[in-house]
């Protein structure tokens, strides 16, 4: 298999004469790159109604999605930041700045040789030979907001799977994906769901039809490659009746010395009986704000798995969550943060427990490095006259450096005596005595951290695909190059 | 007139004619503290109430603190008072009544010879001015109760007064006993504890209403435990059932001090609770505890903050709650560790007993960490009586009602057995027993 996109950002450094990092010794510019792109559509920057208008227009959509859009927008203009409990570092986001659409204006390819050449070559230098893509099951690549090339393997279209960006889905199947197409994250959510709402585009929609398994794992592969551009995918997955899917995405921006914004909306919604994994490496720059509503809802018997890897980006706010619908369903969340210098990983999970016998599992495992920052923020909810209900989770913090700093910041309710909740966690440093012992049978300090942190988070990183925990493994190795001494 | 509409809700019954009388009632004291109740109630009148929004409210029923209907109580004699006497051998007692000294038990021969303080902080303020200028109200509050730490600066009237001049050991524990009686009647309990190097004492705060009319309630302690001073403080919270309570705790640990807090909350309708354990040089150690029976429709709201700002520190916490019928408790706790507040220990546990299918138990644990070499930790559970303890003992021919009243009480042991002294230890379990059996 191929070491999907984000192993793009591993190849030796680009730019040599970038600077290392101030305090660490890191070069931070490994792995950057950005190309120079003519846009066929660019709704300019700054946010106002002509901005949505625009975007709807050149997208030809129904009368239906300008007047959602422009609802979203009266939303998002209404509601405050989340300063009261978020990071203040929100408030830097300059919304008059940022790009709100841009399309190179080709249409979504069918074949590889369709892809236009600079196109081609951006892939080309993200590490991901032509020869490999080929064996994907199907690449829904997000290149800026359109989707530049997309090969479904047959296998995967024969068995009825429709798998389609949103502007494509809703004007196609209006009849499959309206019905959930802003249900399970209402455009009032939060402000960011509000503004994706208003402007969204590409993304993947999916429907698996009853009973299906997906043989092959589908995925998408986002980045930014203009300055001031905000990305805002919509992604909704429907899994029918008793039908599997696994969903991987992994993302990578080139960095820019202003900060970007990306703020997507991602919805799963799993009937009865069906099982979705939502596999998720994010790998934004060091200058990206990354805030983002991901939420499912599992139906009776139904399972919902989010594993979600930070890190890139400046600030994530991330919390997946999982609505526990009909009875037995099952949700989880595997979390892994990693923050550098610079960085401040506000992760966690959301379970709402809503039906008799739900459980849940979340398991956060967060890495500091240098001054970098981890949170991990969590909301376990089980209402009133719910039985049999249960939540597990548990967090664990590691500390590379004397001042790297953590944080966990959970919320537990519970009502009733026939449902139970633990949550335990814990901070701790990588053991001197490890390191040592790898010292002594030749390891260079820093190689032996390397290895430990992977100890740190292996149990996690093993339930990735292979090639998505490969490429974990080289992540961290980069990012904690020179994280000692 | 809607301007007029909002200064009332902000003040309740509050107001500035209340607040007037109350310092006309104290124009005796010191002016560095009449002109420091003076900016507090300005503060307190100003600050809004706490809304939805704030995180340090999260989960508390905001309608229930509405602030109207109470009055300053007449002052009360010993013999009004439906007093229950507390079962334990004592150094010296203290006992307030809205908000005045009505009775006292003299110190323990030897001890005021030796220098030990334990008196009215009126007559703190007049004759050791310096020493409580320097520690009453002396710490930083922590978010959320600004407005009520300013309305009790304000309102403070008398409290108690405990000074442990160096080397002082007492033998038994000191008590203080803070009454509200008559209806509407609003109290300060305050009780103000310095400890100076290598001392050791036991007090315990007894916080009680006489008969069970509707009462308000404001208080305060701080303890101030010197190098190598060892304090334990205990409190019993029985307010009536109709008490609005707001209490707040500044706890200040020094060099290898050791502070063990154990807090009991049965009474009041809605009752906030806030603790704040300051570790401040190497060798400090705060160990908090607290137990709630909460029933009927009462809650309880507990906040704590651990905070380590010194290297080689240890704190540790365990608040367990036993929840009844359409009860309510939120236990909101943090861990702060200071950057390179190194070899920190900290460790924050709360267990919340379900006993009813309608109650609600809310916990928020938390920690910010900036330093690397610590060890942290913090669980949360939720669950009702292990149904596997519950059959080993049915099986063994015990009836089920009585199985889970000793697994009930075999939850409150771990907290009760912390406490050194067996007889403080009866004490609290005798009043845990009491509202059970109700």
């Amino acid at each position: 298999m191929s070491l999907p996109p984000d192993a793009a950002t591993l190849p030796p450094p680009l730019d040599a004469a970038s600077p290392a990092n101030p305090v660490m010794g890191i070069d931070q510019a490994a792995g950057n790159f950005s190309y120079k792109m003519d846009y066929e559509f660019d709704a300019g920057t700054g946010l106002s109604e002509k901005t949505v208008r625009y975007i709807s227009a050149v997208k030809k959509e129904a009368p239906w999605i300008l007047e959602f859009r422009l609802n979203a927008l009266q939303q998002f203009l209404a509601k405050p930041l989340p300063t009261h409990w978020a990071t203040p570092d929100l408030a830097n986001i300059n919304f008059d700045k940022i790009r709100y659409y841009l399309a190179s204006g080709q249409k979504p390819k069918r074949t590889w040789d369709e892809v236009p050449d600079d196109i081609k070559r951006t892939f080309e230098r993200l590490g991901i030979p032509e020869q490999e893509r080929r064996f994907l099951a199907g690449v829904e690549a997000q290149f800026d907001s359109e989707a530049a090339y997309s090969n479904i393997k047959d296998v995967v279209a024969k068995q009825g799977v429709i798998f389609a960006n949103s502007t494509e889905a809703l004007r196609e199947h209006p009849e499959i994906f309206r019905k959930f197409f802003g249900k399970v994250i209402p455009t009032g959510d939060n402000k960011f769901s509000a503004l994706n709402s208003a402007v969204f585009s590409g993304g993947s929609f999916i429907y698996v039809p009853k009973g299906v398994k997906v043989s092959h794992p589908l995925q998408a592969y986002f980045r930014i490659n203009a300055e001031n551009f905000g990305q805002f995918e919509r992604t909704l997955i429907i899994a029918d009746e008793g039908s599997e899917l696994t969903y991987m995405e992994g993302c990578t921006a080139p960095k820019f010395s202003t900060s970007t914004l990306h703020s997507a909306v991602v919805e799963l919604v799993a009937l009865k009986g069906a099982k979705i994994q939502y596999i998720t490496v994010q790998n934004w720059a060091n200058n990206v704000f990354n805030l983002v509503t991901k939420r499912g809802v599992a139906h009776e018997e139904a399972e919902i798995k989010w594993i979600d890897c930070n890190i890139g980006s400046r600030l994530t706010m991330k919390y997946p969550g999982v609505v526990l619908k009909g009875r037995k369903a099952r949700g989880e969340v595997i979390s892994i943060a990693l923050a550098n210098d610079g960085q401040h990983q506000d992760t966690g999970a959301k379970m709402i427990h809503a039906a008799d016998e739900t459980t849940s599992n979340i398991v956060a495992k967060s890495i500091s490095v240098g001054q970098g920052r981890s949170t991990y923020r969590g909301v376990v909810h089980i209402p009133k006259h719910l039985k049999g209900c249960k939540n597990n989770t548990e967090c664990d913090a590691l500390l590379i450096n004397t001042n790297s700093r953590t944080d966990t910041y959970p919320a537990i309710t519970v009502r009733g005596d026939a449902n139970s909740v633990q949550h335990e966690a814990s901070v701790s440093k990588v053991s001197e005595e490890q390191i040592f012992y790898m010292q002594q049978r030749g390891l260079t300090e820093g190689q032996a951290m390397s290895l430990s942190v992977n100890g740190f988070v292996n149990d996690l990183a093993s339930q990735f695909p292979m090639e998505y925990s490969v490429e974990l493994k080289r992540l961290i190795d980069l990012e904690m190059e020179g994280s000692v001494g | 007139m809607s301007s007029l509409t909002e200064t009332n809700r902000l003040v309740g019954s509050f107001t500035p004619e209340f607040f007037a009388a109350h310092l006309a009632s104290v124009s005796h004291l010191p002016g560095w503290w009449l002109d420091r109740k003076r900016a507090a109630y300005e503060q307190f009148a100003s600050l809004p109430l706490p809304r939805r929004t704030d995180e340090s409210w999260r989960f508390a029923t905001l309608a229930g603190l509405r602030l109207d209907g109470y009055c300053r109580p007449a002052p009360v004699a010993r013999a009004d008072l439906a007093h229950a006497p507390v079962e334990l051998a004592q150094s010296g007692q203290l006992l307030f009544a809205n908000n005045r000294l009505v009775a006292r038990e003299n110190l323990a021969a030897g001890l005021a010879e030796r220098g030990v303080i334990f008196d009215t902080l009126h007559h703190a303020l007049q004759h050791h001015g310096d020493l409580v200028q320097a520690h009453l109200l002396a710490q930083p509050v922590p978010p959320g109760a600004e407005k009520f730490t300013a309305l009790h600066t304000a309102l403070l009237d008398d409290g108690a007064f405990l000074y442990l001049p160096r080397g002082v050991d007492l033998p038994a524990p000191l008590v203080v006993l803070h009454y509200a009686h008559g209806a509407g009647a609003a109290v300060f309990p305050h009780t103000l504890v310095i400890a100076e190097q290598d001392t050791r004492a036991t007090l315990v705060d007894c916080f009680r209403s006489s008969g069970a009319d509707r009462h308000f309630a404001c208080g305060r302690n701080d303890l101030h435990a010197g190098h190598g001073a060892q304090l334990t403080y205990a409190a019993a919270q029985t307010w009536s059932r109709e008490t609005l309570s707001f209490q707040s705790n500044a706890t200040v640990v020094r060099r290898d001090a050791r502070v063990q807090s154990l807090n009991l909350h049965l009474g009041g309708r809605q009752s906030r609770h806030e603790s704040h354990s300051q570790l401040q040089a190497p060798g400090a150690q705060s160990e908090m505890l607290a137990l709630t029976v909460a029933h009927g429709q009462q809650e309880f709201d507990q906040r704590t903050l651990q905070t380590h700002q010194a290297p080689h520190t240890s704190s540790n916490l365990l608040y367990k709650n036993a929840l009844l019928d359409q009860a309510k408790t939120i236990f909101s706790g943090l861990i702060v560790v200071d950057a390179d507040a190194q070899k920190t220990d900290a460790y924050q546990s709360n267990r919340n007993l379900m006993l009813s299918d309608d109650a609600e138990a809310n916990s928020l644990p938390g920690l910010e960490i900036q330093a690397n070499d610590v060890r942290c930790s913090h669980g949360a559970t939720s669950s009702r009586i292990d149904p596997e303890q519950e059959f080993y003992l049915q099986a063994r021919g015990i009836r089920k009602g009585d199985a889970d009243e000793l697994l009930t009480f075999g939850f409150f042991e771990e907290v009760l057995s912390q406490l050194a002294s067996e007889a403080l230890h009866d004490s609290f379990r005798d009043l845990i027993k009491a509202k059970f059996r109700k």
